[in-house]
């Protein structure tokens, strides 16, 4: 009998988890289309997201062909330019990032990490999806309205939002708004899922301090979600109601085109506070399953245990607490009161104290490792580098002094894209990376994912650093050209935007690089085999890669450690799954048996 | 913005505690024999988490609605509060109704009688339905005394927050709608107990919830 662990008697005598009966599926149409198996939601979820944000990426390099070279090209004007800028922001946050860290990640991870066999609620699930489906669908439908989609940039104020002289004030605004309804309705749905499920599904063995970092990651970003993204919903239901019932939630007594509105003492600014009171926890949603699987990825890849796994979790924990009491740090230019400037000043700074608790486990997880430069993580320690990078320039923004010089430049254009874009794409990547084999059961091709990653890194830098020295000359963001103003700019201001560009389409190619390597290795990639990194866990240890309907055999399996059982003293392998009991380990010197 | 941060402050505050109780002092790294546990009570079962989980979400909502009211209010001058019609005092009875009837349905389920539990849920959902055709009437009024949704902003909020509300008990129909349906399928009282308590709950919830937005739109 193994030695027990030091308080196992305190918890309650072990539950069989009961066996759920799954939907089977016989047809094609249930097998892959209205299916309710969580991977295949998953794989559903991840294509759509990745599609859409294929089209992101488009806009983007559309928008920095026109800041590059100015007046080169007659397809872009300064409204769609606004629409694309909007477009390529909204997608990128919301129905890139939030659908494929919590939608993609979510539904493949979380019944496999925990060693279960599906979701709380299967059908819910699949109806989730299909509500995301459809408000991508909405949002793409907004190009091909009259006036396009909206142009307000992904903010969305008022009132400009829906004032004549914005591009996309008809259709473009009520199907923003109506795609948004349905995405957080959709999500909902989706998030009860995982919390439920993280929270009752769990296999014997795993409590909630075995559970591996991307659970922890995915469940908190799930809760701050649920809890954020009312606040969306209740301002798209009121900016819906002020554009078209007339009411006066948020737009003031305004002239427009000589003509007075009919509205009267709204306030735009209750709008930014139920915006950002979403939109800063956002930056969460995305960065907490990022800070989860990287987390993972490098403890995998350095053969060394997590450093620190308890300051992980409760860091984890404070940072989405915290999350919620910035969000007016986005507001320091919107006349608020200024002693509120103080005081969101504050709590932003307290926030960098977990999140470099994070960053120096990470750190501190590399030292002395056995460290494999395997590609997903060579992208988790790009991760670590654009992560400080952009966290380091947070501090400036953070501070009320110095960002009011600084807001609505380029330099806060490249802050939030070296954190909450780079930071969370860079893990995405080294993800996908990491989970290609057990998904598909084949490796990508390692080759073209060195070219990916160094073009994106390097490629990244060249983009977004710049950016900064932008800001701190002053160049404003949004601005589609220079126009009077240019005899203020300088000539490095234009050298620059035009080196930036040339950077952008490498780093777009390189894109469809990746793409071709994702399409290509499904079917001539290496053969993986069931565990090729060696992990510990449970995701690793099924019967059948990729992993068949149910996830694991007849039984579900028994977890006896936590994942990061990586280099052992005295250990015959480096690394002991989860799922290995005590009694089964393998030591160096035959018969010795470590508890 | 308070009244949300108030609500956050104290679902975190139990959130931190419970995983505080199960995080502080456990040696994850510690292997042992497989029967480590920290399962949910049994009291928590997975529907009834669901319904707790769906609870905190629509309370960020109404939190968040009724934050921005007082923030509109605090914002302009413009705001004349909307009389309270005294029908709206009949609705919160027959709610009130609602509530107690969907309670009993419980109580008969968890008796085993499948009468009573009929019986209950029926008139139950009934009073709910009176209970949105009275709000209807409620708008009726308003809008046909000139309290128009565009007129002020307290009428806009009057009106958003009421419909915010009717949609949550809409909703909460469409669940009793296939409960009711198990039950006419001849479901037993034993099998329909979890369906006919989590809309018993949510009924409650929602009873609370229309008793705060009724005390905010009389006082304010």
């Amino acid at each position: 009998m193994a030695e027990l662990g030091h308080d196992a008697t305190s918890y309650a005598p072990p539950r069989e988890q009961p066996e759920m009966e799954l939907p089977h599926s016989h047809s094609f149409w249930t097998t892959y289309v209205f299916s309710q198996d969580a991977k295949t939601i998953a794989i559903q979820y991840s294509v759509t997201a990745i599609s859409v944000g294929l089209l992101a990426l488009l806009l983007s390099i559309l928008i920095r062909l026109q800041l590059g070279f100015p007046n080169t090209f007659s397809l872009i004007d300064p409204s769609t330019y606004l629409q694309y800028v909007t477009m390529h922001g909204m997608i990128m946050v919301v129905y890139l990032l939030t659908a494929l860290f919590l939608g993609g990640f979510g539904n493949y991870f979380i019944p496999l990490m925990i060693g279960a066999r599906d979701m709380a609620f299967p059908w819910l699930n699949m109806l989730s999806f299909w509500f995301y489906f459809v408000s991508v669908l909405i949002l793409v439908a907004s190009f091909f309205v009259p006036g396009g989609p909206t142009g307000a940039g992904w903010t969305l104020y008022p009132p400009q939002l829906i004032s004549e002289g914005t591009p996309g004030i008809h259709g473009g605004v009520i199907l923003m708004m109506v795609s948004l309804g349905v995405f957080i309705a959709g999500f909902t749905m989706g998030g009860l899922n995982y919390v439920v499920t993280i929270l009752q599904y769990r296999t014997r063995g795993m409590t909630l301090m075995r559970m591996p970092l991307t659970i922890w990651g995915i469940f908190m970003a799930t809760l701050l979600a649920l809890l954020a993204f009312p606040a969306l919903l209740v301002a798209a239901l009121m900016v819906l109601l002020d554009h078209l019932a007339g009411t006066s939630f948020f737009m003031p007594a305004m002239f427009s085109m000589g003509e007075q509105l009919p509205h009267e003492g709204g306030s735009p600014l209750l709008f930014q506070h139920l915006f950002w009171f979403f939109g800063h926890p956002e930056v969460y949603i995305v960065a907490l399953p990022a800070f989860g699987v990287v987390s993972d990825i490098l403890a995998t890849h350095a053969r060394r245990n997590i450093f620190g796994y308890r300051m992980m979790v409760w860091a984890l924990i404070a940072i989405g607490g915290l999350s919620f009491v910035v969000w007016a740090h986005h507001m320091y230019v919107s006349g608020m009161n200024p002693y509120f400037g103080f005081l969101f000043a504050t709590t932003t700074l307290i926030i960098a104290v977990p999140t470099a608790i994070k960053v120096y486990n990470w750190v501190l997880t590399l030292w002395h490792g056995n460290i494999r430069l395997e590609i997903p993580m060579l992208f988790a320690i790009g991760f670590i580098f654009t992560f400080i990078n952009g966290g380091m320039t947070g501090l400036f923004l953070g501070n009320v002094t110095v960002d009011v010089p600084l807001a609505d430049t380029y330099f806060v254009v490249g802050h939030f894209h070296m954190v909450m874009a780079l930071a969370p794409v860079m893990t995405i990547f080294a993800a996908i990376y990491h989970w290609y084999p057990k998904i598909t059961g084949r490796m990508l091709h390692e080759g073209m994912g060195k070219i990916h990653f160094w073009v994106t890194f390097i490629g990244a830098y060249a983009i977004f650093l710049p950016m900064h020295y932008l800001g701190l000359a002053g160049v404003p963001r949004r601005y589609y050209a220079y126009g009077e103003s240019s005899p203020f700019i300088g000539e490095s201001v234009v050298t620059l935007n035009a080196f930036i560009t040339v950077a952008a389409v490498l780093v777009a190619a390189a894109q469809l690089m990746f793409i071709y390597n994702l399409i290509r290795s499904r079917k001539h990639g290496k053969e993986a085999g069931p565990n090729p990194w060696n992990a510990n866990t449970l995701e690793w240890q099924t019967e059948h890669t990729p992993p068949t309907h149910g996830n694991f055999g007849k039984e579900l399996p028994v977890v006896y450690r936590w994942p990061y059982d990586y280099g052992v003293p005295g250990a015959k392998y480096d690394f002991i799954p989860q799922n290995v009991p005590p009694e089964e380990v393998e030591m160096i010197d035959e018969g010795v048996r470590r508890t | 913005m308070t009244v949300t941060l108030v609500f956050l402050a104290a679902l975190l505050a139990f959130f931190l505690g419970w995983v505080l109780s199960r995080t502080v002092n456990v040696e994850p790294w510690v292997a042992d024999g497989g029967t480590l546990n920290d399962r949910m009570p049994e009291i928590l079962t997975t529907p009834r988490v669901a319904l707790l989980i769906f609870l905190a979400v629509a309370s960020s909502l109404f939190a968040l609605s009724i934050s921005a009211y007082h923030m509109r209010m605090a914002f302009g001058d413009d705001w004349l509060a909307v009389p309270s019609p005294a029908l709206l005092w009949v609705n919160s009875a027959i709610l009130v109704l609602g509530s107690l009837a969907l309670q009993w349905s419980w109580n008969a389920a968890r008796r085993d009688d499948a009468a009573g539990l009929r019986r209950w849920l029926y008139v139950g959902g009934g009073l709910t339905s009176a209970f949105i055709i009275g709000q209807v009437l409620v708008w009726r009024d308003l809008n046909a005394g000139g309290y128009y949704m565009t007129a002020n902003p307290a009428n806009a909020f009057f009106y958003f927050l009421t419909a915010l509300h009717v949609l949550h008990l809409i909703g909460g129909l469409v669940a009793w709608v296939r409960t009711a349906k198990r039950e006419r399928a001849g479901a037993s009282p034993e099998a329909l107990c979890s369906s006919v308590e989590l809309c018993t709950i949510y009924w409650h919830y929602l009873l609370v919830i229309w008793f705060i937005l009724f005390a905010l739109l009389l006082t304010t």
